[in-house]
C-alpha cells in the first residue's frame, strides 16, 4: 500500500458555487468519504480556507521571518485534499474520478515519497 | 546445439528477445532498471560466451536465468535491495509462469504487462512512445530520438522520468481486467499507430514503421479476441504493403491514384485481407477496423476506375458515425467525387473549409475538384493555397507538378 494526496484544483477567478450547489457538493462529498472509509482507503480529508489566510514562514539567518499571505500567488490554489492509502496508482485514480465527480474540480494525484 | 554464431545473429536474438526478457524480469525484480541492467549484464556475458560454447538452444531462457542470477549477485551487495531480493528469491520457484492467483485472470505473457504499463493513461503520449520502443522494441535511446528528431538529452530525460513515475506513483505492472480493457486497449493502439505514422510519413524512417508492425502482430497474437488490435495490424500492413509504389524512380512520392499496383507488395495485402475478413466476422466495427477495411477496398481493386468508391463511401460513413472528424469528411468527400461527381463533392469540401483551413490537403484536393469541373483559374489559386500551407519536399514537388501541368 502507498500513499497518495489528492488536491482539490480550485481557480483563484470565477464564480464560487451556490449555497445550494454547495449543499449538494458536501453530500457527495460526505458519501464519497464513508465509501473511501468502507473500502479501507481513507487517511484523512480536509477543506482549506482561501489563500489569503495563509502565513509563511521562511529562515533567514537564525531568525525566523513571518509573511502575511501566500506562498505565491496562482491562478489555480488547492483548496481541499484528501490522503488516501491505495495498493497502486490504478486505485488511487479510481478514487482521484470519484472525487472529481463528487465535486467539480480537477483532482491531482500525487504519490508520497514517504509516510509513517 | 549452435549455430553458426556471427554478430548479425547476436543482433536479430538480442532485438527478438529483449522486450520479452526485460518482460519478465520486470515482474520478478519489481523494477524496470533492474531489469535493464540485469539484461544487459547478461548480455555481455552472452558476447564473451557465446562464440566459443555456441548459442544455446533457449538463448531467452538463458539471457534471463543469467540477469536474474546477476541482479540477485548485485542485489546482495547492496543493502537497500533486501525487501526486492527476498521478491525474486521468492519467484525463482517456479521457473518464469506468471502468478495466476495475483492476477485472478488468464495467465498472461510478461510482454502483456509491460505495454499496458508503458501506455499507461497517466502518462504522455509521447513519454508511452519513447518507452514502450525502449523496453518492447529493445530499440537504444539514440535510435528513438533520431526517428522522433528529438536531441537525444531530451529523449533520454523523457525516458528516466516516465520510468521513475512508474516507480514513484506505483503504476501497476499487470493486464487490466476485462471490464477495463475498452478504456485500455486504445490508449496502447495510439502508440503503436504513432510509430507507424510517423515511420510511413517519411521514407528515410521505414525502420519506425516495421517496428511498429511487429508491436502490431505482438499485440495480435497476445490479444487475439480484440478486434481493434486486428484492424491496427491490417491497416498497417495494407498501409506498407503499398510502399514500394509510393516511391518513383527519381525518389518522389507518387499518389495512390497513380501508383503501379503490380508494385504492392503481394504477401502483406494478403495478410491484411485475411485480418480484415476475420474482423467482418467478428462484427464489431471500430475505427481502426473501418480503416483497414477502406485500404482493403483499395487492396482489392486493379486500379482507380475499377475500385468499389460506394462502399469506400458507406465504409466512411460508418467511420463518421463512429469517430467523427473533419479529416474522415475530407476523405469522405473525395470517394463521393466518384460516385457522385466532382460537383457534390465540391459542396461538402466547401463546407470544410474554414475548419481545416491550415490543411494543405483540403486546398489540394479542392484544387482537383475545381480542375475536373473546368474552373481552372480557382483550381490555380487553390494549388497555391495548399503550397501555401505545406513545407514537406514531397508534399510541395506534387503540388508544384500540379500546378505546372494546371
Amino acid at each position: 500500500m502507498a500513499h497518495y494526496l489528492l488536491s482539490v484544483v480550485t481557480p483563484t477567478e470565477g464564480e464560487p458555487p451556490s449555497e445550494d450547489e454547495m449543499n449538494v457538493i458536501m453530500g457527495n462529498v460526505a458519501k464519497l468519504q464513508s465509501d473511501m472509509q468502507e473500502a479501507g482507503v481513507w487517511v484523512f480529508s480536509g477543506g482549506l480556507e482561501a489563500p489569503d489566510t495563509a502565513t509563511v514562514l521562511r529562515r533567514s539567518g537564525d531568525d525566523v521571518l513571518v509573511t502575511d499571505g501566500p506562498f505565491v500567488e496562482l491562478k489555480e490554489y488547492v483548496g481541499g485534499l484528501t490522503i488516501i492509502d491505495a495498493p497502486d496508482l490504478d486505485a488511487a485514480l479510481h478514487w482521484g474520478r470519484r472525487s472529481t465527480e463528487a465535486i467539480g474540480l480537477a483532482i491531482e494525484v500525487r504519490p508520497f515519497h514517504w509516510a509513517p | 546445439m549452435s549455430e553458426p554464431l556471427s554478430s548479425v545473429t547476436i543482433t536479430r536474438i538480442v532485438t527478438e528477445e529483449y522486450g520479452r526478457c526485460v518482460a519478465t524480469l520486470t515482474r520478478v525484480l519489481g523494477d524496470i532498471d533492474l531489469a535493464e541492467d540485469a539484461v544487459q549484464d547478461a548480455l555481455t556475458v552472452a558476447l564473451t560466451r557465446w562464440p566459443a560454447d555456441g548459442v544455446p538452444p533457449n538463448p531467452g531462457g538463458w539471457i534471463v536465468t543469467t540477469a536474474r542470477r546477476r541482479a540477485l549477485d548485485r542485489l546482495r551487495r547492496d543493502a537497500v535491495g533486501r525487501d526486492k531480493e527476498a521478491r525474486a528469491f521468492r519467484e525463482e520457484q517456479p521457473q518464469d509462469e506468471p502468478d495466476e492467483a495475483e492476477e485472478g485472470g488468464p495467465v498472461h505473457d510478461d510482454r502483456l504487462r509491460m505495454i499496458f504499463t508503458c501506455c499507461h493513461p497517466a502518462l504522455a503520449l509521447p513519454a508511452r512512445v519513447a518507452l514502450t520502443l525502449r523496453l518492447l522494441g529493445g530499440l537504444e535511446t539514440p535510435e528513438i530520438a533520431r526517428a522522433f528528431l528529438v536531441p537525444e538529452a531530451t529523449m533520454a530525460q523523457r525516458i528516466v522520468r516516465a520510468k521513475n513515475k512508474i516507480r514513484a506513483a506505483r503504476i501497476p505492472y499487470r493486464v487490466p481486467h476485462d471490464a477495463d480493457l475498452p478504456d485500455r486497449v486504445p490508449g496502447v493502439l495510439a502508440v503503436v499507430y504513432l510509430v507507424f505514422t510517423e515511420g510511413h510519413a517519411t521514407a528515410t524512417r521505414d525502420d519506425l514503421a516495421a517496428e511498429a508492425i511487429r508491436l502490431g502482430r505482438l499485440l495480435a497474437e497476445l490479444m487475439p479476441d480484440e478486434p481493434e488490435v486486428l484492424g491496427l495490424l491490417a491497416l498497417m500492413l495494407l498501409t506498407e504493403a503499398r510502399r514500394p509504389a509510393r516511391t518513383a524512380a527519381d525518389g518522389s512520392r507518387v499518389l495512390l491514384a497513380d501508383q503501379d499496383r503490380a508494385r504492392w507488395d503481394a504477401e502483406l495485402v494478403a495478410e491484411g485481407l485475411a485480418l480484415v475478413r476475420r474482423c467482418l466476422r467478428r462484427d464489431a466495427p471500430g475505427p481502426y477496423q473501418l480503416q483497414a477495411a477502406i485500404n482493403a477496398v483499395h487492396a482489392s481493386a486493379p486500379d482507380t476506375a475499377a475500385t468499389d468508391w460506394a462502399q469506400i463511401v458507406a465504409l466512411h460513413d460508418q467511420l463518421l458515425a463512429l469517430a467523427p472528424s473533419p479529416t474522415v469528411a475530407l476523405n469522405r468527400a473525395v470517394a463521393l467525387a466518384e460516385t457522385e461527381g466532382p460537383a457534390a463533392a465540391l459542396i461538402i469540401v466547401e463546407e470544410l473549409a474554414e475548419r481545416l483551413d491550415r490543411y494543405h490537403l483540403l486546398h489540394a484536393v479542392r484544387a482537383d475538384l475545381l480542375g475536373r469541373l473546368g474552373r481552372d483559374d480557382e483550381a490555380r489559386d487553390a494549388l497555391d493555397a495548399a503550397l501555401a500551407r505545406t513545407d514537406d519536399p514531397d508534399d510541395r514537388a506534387l503540388l508544384t507538378a500540379r500546378r505546372r501541368r494546371g
